[in-house]
């Protein structure tokens, strides 16, 4: 049997082995050995909730610990990008891109472009999203979708650890600026994930589970809740297809379009809030370019229109569910 | 005067500046025409100070600039002739038509862009340097930002970093007196941006900016010391900009007579030209002579990116991805 590790596991080993294949990769970030300049241990954390740990004594040099300036270290890594390194800067919490979305959208992103195709930002900026933590409205976002919407980005959402590990290596020698969201809830997930190096490829979603019936697209963690309906539904005579886009930048809108050819139905489930958000650009994607094709509206199952609460009674109403995910299932299926 | 200065190298700044000074004329005068799309900042009145700073500079040293870029891009080496016909929007210039004047970048030759965001360098120069550092290269990197993003965060965190991180960052704020309209004076909370370098643990220089001399030597000993390991310096040079903030700026917002009594009296062109040919060692038809040189590189060039070619239509959708 092959061998089963965690999702942060994963993660932590593909950056270990990046690193000591390619002199160019450094890490940083806030806390990400932990422990600079104070009296005690120098690793002390490796990054906040250890993802990190263990990298800064094997590889000595290039793992920074950074001041908490966002603007500053992420700015770094795409300035260190552009003089012949493979940064790794961690955002600890995705929520934290608001003091510093310009380094990421207007530098990174752009200069490609701007500078007619003579720069390479080869960035990644790995950062921790979702709720489920109880961590309340400043550190629960998904917010993917943000990034999604720039040019110049590529964004990375892996739902288990053997994508974990094998996107975080593509992430890292991909010569674009690359946006790694690693849910905080999966972190503790276990997978099948081989020891040697390999990549998975961007833009290639992978069909979770096969079916005629529905098809589901889902996002993150989401992929797991959709896999628990699909599984109680099949038990109803309901085949479900699931679709794990993997990256939504570049997005694989062939294998989408294709499964709702044959299913006619479509269910899509996002943890993020529902405006302009991956769910409704799915939706629409489908709308246009397999409107022939479809027998029921399409659904979205998202997160309502609030921030992300406190309370455990609260933010288990606001995370989307397998229960969620079945209801609308049942509900295009049997529509007319 | 500086003694890494012969006349070479004296000529060579001069002809730097010159060319500054001879393309943002020209770029002011086309742009009244109405000939010239979009927003265009232009740096006549600071030569020295780009001068100064990047004759210090290889090409494997970077320097990241602001959106009154020109006179950056030109000092660092960057082709004028590749620039105006980027600042005309055509498919020759320095970044294919796709950036315009804000932001004309040549990583070939080190300069990682002008930049339409206040103070978006600092935090890149940070990175170019944190490179260096790891790789042990002695490269330095030089970010140059006005006063107005002397207010910026991103400049306040830049500026700790380095420290922090003991990077060889040379940070030079080009106080003009202005960010768009409001004064320096005013929206500066201390005395002086130099004053500042001290909260982040570095040297802070007052330079004269419109001194060649003043700037080469100051930059010089400051670019020295980052190469060295010797950590960032914040200079801070004094100078103006002798037109609007953009082109199209009515500038009301100015005294009556205070451009005019800076190109009479501290122009960096004038004064450099009555020093050194005070004591023989360069004529004054030497000097006319890189004018001559000059003004026909860039009649030149606004002859070629008038005729130039604009991008095609297929150029829309390249260059957003190395792949996709």
């Amino acid at each position: 049997m092959a061998r089963k590790i965690t999702y942060q596991q994963a993660i932590n080993e593909a950056l270990d082995q990046e690193m000591a294949r390619d002199q160019t990769v450094i890490v940083m970030g806030e806390d990400n050995a932990g422990g600079a300049g104070s009296p005690g241990e120098e690793d002390a954390w490796g990054g906040v909730l250890g993802v990190t740990k263990g990298l800064f004594h094997k590889h000595p040099g290039r793992v920074l610990d950074t001041p908490i300036s966002e603007s500053g270290f992420i700015g770094a890594a795409v300035g260190a990008a552009c003089n012949g390194m493979r940064p790794v800067a961690e955002l600890m919490f995705v929520d934290f891109m608001g003091v510093c979305f310009d380094q990421i959208f207007n530098q990174a992103a752009k200069f490609k472009y701007m500078f007619g195709g003579k720069a390479e930002t080869p960035v990644v900026i790995r950062t921790m999203y979702g709720a489920g933590f109880r961590a309340a409205a400043q550190h629960s976002q998904c917010l993917y979708n943000l990034f999604t919407h720039i040019p110049g980005l590529k964004v990375v959402v892996p739902s288990n650890p053997y994508d974990a590990k094998g996107l975080l290596i593509q992430s890292i020698r991909d010569n674009d600026p690359v946006i790694f969201m690693e849910h905080k809830v999966l972190y503790t997930m276990e997978g099948e994930v081989p020891e040697e190096l390999y990549t998975v490829p961007f833009g290639e979603a992978a069909v979770v589970r096969e079916g005629d019936d529905v098809t589901i697209v889902a996002i993150g963690r989401m992929v797991g809740f959709a896999q628990e309906a699909a599984a109680s539904l099949q038990k109803k005579g309901i085949h479900c297809e699931i679709i794990d886009p993997r990256t939504t930048s570049p997005l694989d809108e062939d294998t989408i379009l294709e499964s709702v050819e044959n299913t006619g139905r479509l269910v899509v489930v996002d943890e993020a809030n529902p405006r302009c958000s991956m769910a409704a650009d799915i939706a629409g994607l489908v709308a246009q370019k397999a409107f022939a094709a479809l027998k029921a509206p399409i659904e979205q199952v998202t997160a309502p229109h609030v921030p992300v609460p406190f309370s455990d009674a609260l933010e288990d109403l606001y995370i989307p569910n397998a229960a969620a995910i079945e209801a609308a299932v049942t509900r295009v299926k049997e529509y007319r | 005067m500086s003694e890494t200065l012969n006349r070479e190298s004296l000529l060579e700044a001069y002809r730097t500046m010159r060319t500054i000074r001879e393309f943002e004329e020209r770029v002011h005068n086309d742009f009244a025409t109405g000939e010239i799309p979009g927003f265009v900042h232009l740096y006549a009145g600071e030569e020295a100070s780009a001068t100064g700073v990047c004759m210090h500079l290889t090409g494997d040293d970077y320097i990241a600039s602001t959106h009154r870029g020109h006179g950056h891009c030109i000092a660092k080496g960057v082709d004028p002739v590749g620039m105006m016909a980027e600042i005309w929007g055509k498919a020759t210039g320095t970044c294919k038509g796709k950036g315009g004047s804000m932001h004309i970048a040549d990583l070939a030759v080190g300069m990682l862009g002008a930049n339409g965001i206040v103070g978006g360098g600092g935090p890149l120069i940070c990175g170019t340097t944190l490179a260096a550092k790891i790789r042990g290269d002695r490269t330095v990197g030089v970010c140059f930002f006005g006063d107005g993003a002397s207010n910026q965060g991103t400049i306040f965190e830049a500026m700790n970093l380095a420290t922090v991180w003991n990077l060889p960052a040379i940070f030079v704020a080009e106080n003009n007196g202005y960010a768009e309209t409001t004064s320096s004076t005013w929206s500066v909370a201390c005395d002086n941006i130099a004053d500042r370098a001290s909260a982040f643990g570095m040297p802070g220089v007052i330079v004269d900016g419109f001194d060649f001399f003043a700037v080469h030597e100051a930059a010089g000993e400051a670019i020295r010391r980052a190469r060295d390991g010797g950590g960032p310096t914040l200079i801070e040079m004094k100078l103006s900009r002798y037109y609007g903030h953009f082109e199209g700026d009515q500038q009301t917002y100015r005294a009556d007579g205070e451009v005019q009594k800076l190109r009479e009296t501290k122009d960096c062109l004038l004064q450099f030209r009555k020093r050194v040919t005070a004591n023989g060692e360069i004529t004054g038809e030497q000097l006319d002579a890189i004018d001559a040189e000059v003004g026909a590189l860039i009649d030149g060039s606004v002859a070629k990116a008038k005729a130039d070619p604009k991008p095609s239509a297929a150029d829309l959708m390249t260059d957003v991805y190395v792949s996709y």
